[in-house]
């Protein structure tokens, strides 16, 4: 997984009907200190995250598991809400 | 699998259920000779490890849900063990022969 502040959202119009229904963020990973690195990508949100918030991602098949059995064609999804970051 | 060096951790209440329980490490990425190699990930520790310790990071999502023991965790990066030492018996190839 890697840390990312949401910075926006993403309306669709779902061409695959097992994407109707998500919820699309726009990330920016962060380093741990959280200054961006690496280019935004869009996410799929399943803990109710908002813009503003830091979170953290997981990518590749695993960002459809929360939504199974809908098999959503997605590689990025939000799996948690930071409360803090030591280090 | 990648080395890496556990440099903090993250604390989160609000995450999928299959994170339960689970401890979430920052690990930095290293190359053999200890040089940063990436950006830090976000790992499940499956070994106890701590701040500073050497580990083996597995980096692929079936792998790291193993270490969760939970199916379907969506998860993808876990720490399998933490790393007691490093031998690098001759130098990296540079150009092929």
């Amino acid at each position: 997984m890697q840390i990312a502040r949401v910075i926006g959202t993403v309306v669709v119009t779902p061409k695959d009907s097992n994407l109707t229904g998500a919820k699309l963020l726009l990330i920016q990973p962060l380093t741990p200190s959280r200054a961006p690195v690496g280019k935004p990508l869009v996410a799929v949100d399943s803990v109710g995250a908002g813009v503003g918030e830091d979170v953290f991602f997981v990518r590749g098949k695993e960002a459809s598991f929360p939504f199974h059995p809908v098999e959503m064609p997605v590689d990025a999804g939000i799996v948690g809400i930071v409360d803090s970051i030591n280090c | 699998m990648l080395l890496g060096r556990v440099v903090g951790n993250v604390v989160a209440t609000q995450k999928s259920p299959k994170f339960e329980g689970a401890k979430l490490l920052l690990v930095q990425p290293l190359t053999e000779n200890d040089a940063p190699r990436g950006p830090v990930l976000l790992a499940v520790d499956g070994v106890g490890a701590g701040v500073n310790d050497t580990v083996l990071l597995v980096v692929e999502g079936r792998a790291a849900a193993q270490v969760l023991g939970r199916k379907l965790a969506p998860v993808d990066a876990a720490i399998v063990g933490i790393v007691d030492r490093v031998d690098v018996e001759s130098d990296r190839p540079t150009q092929a022969r």
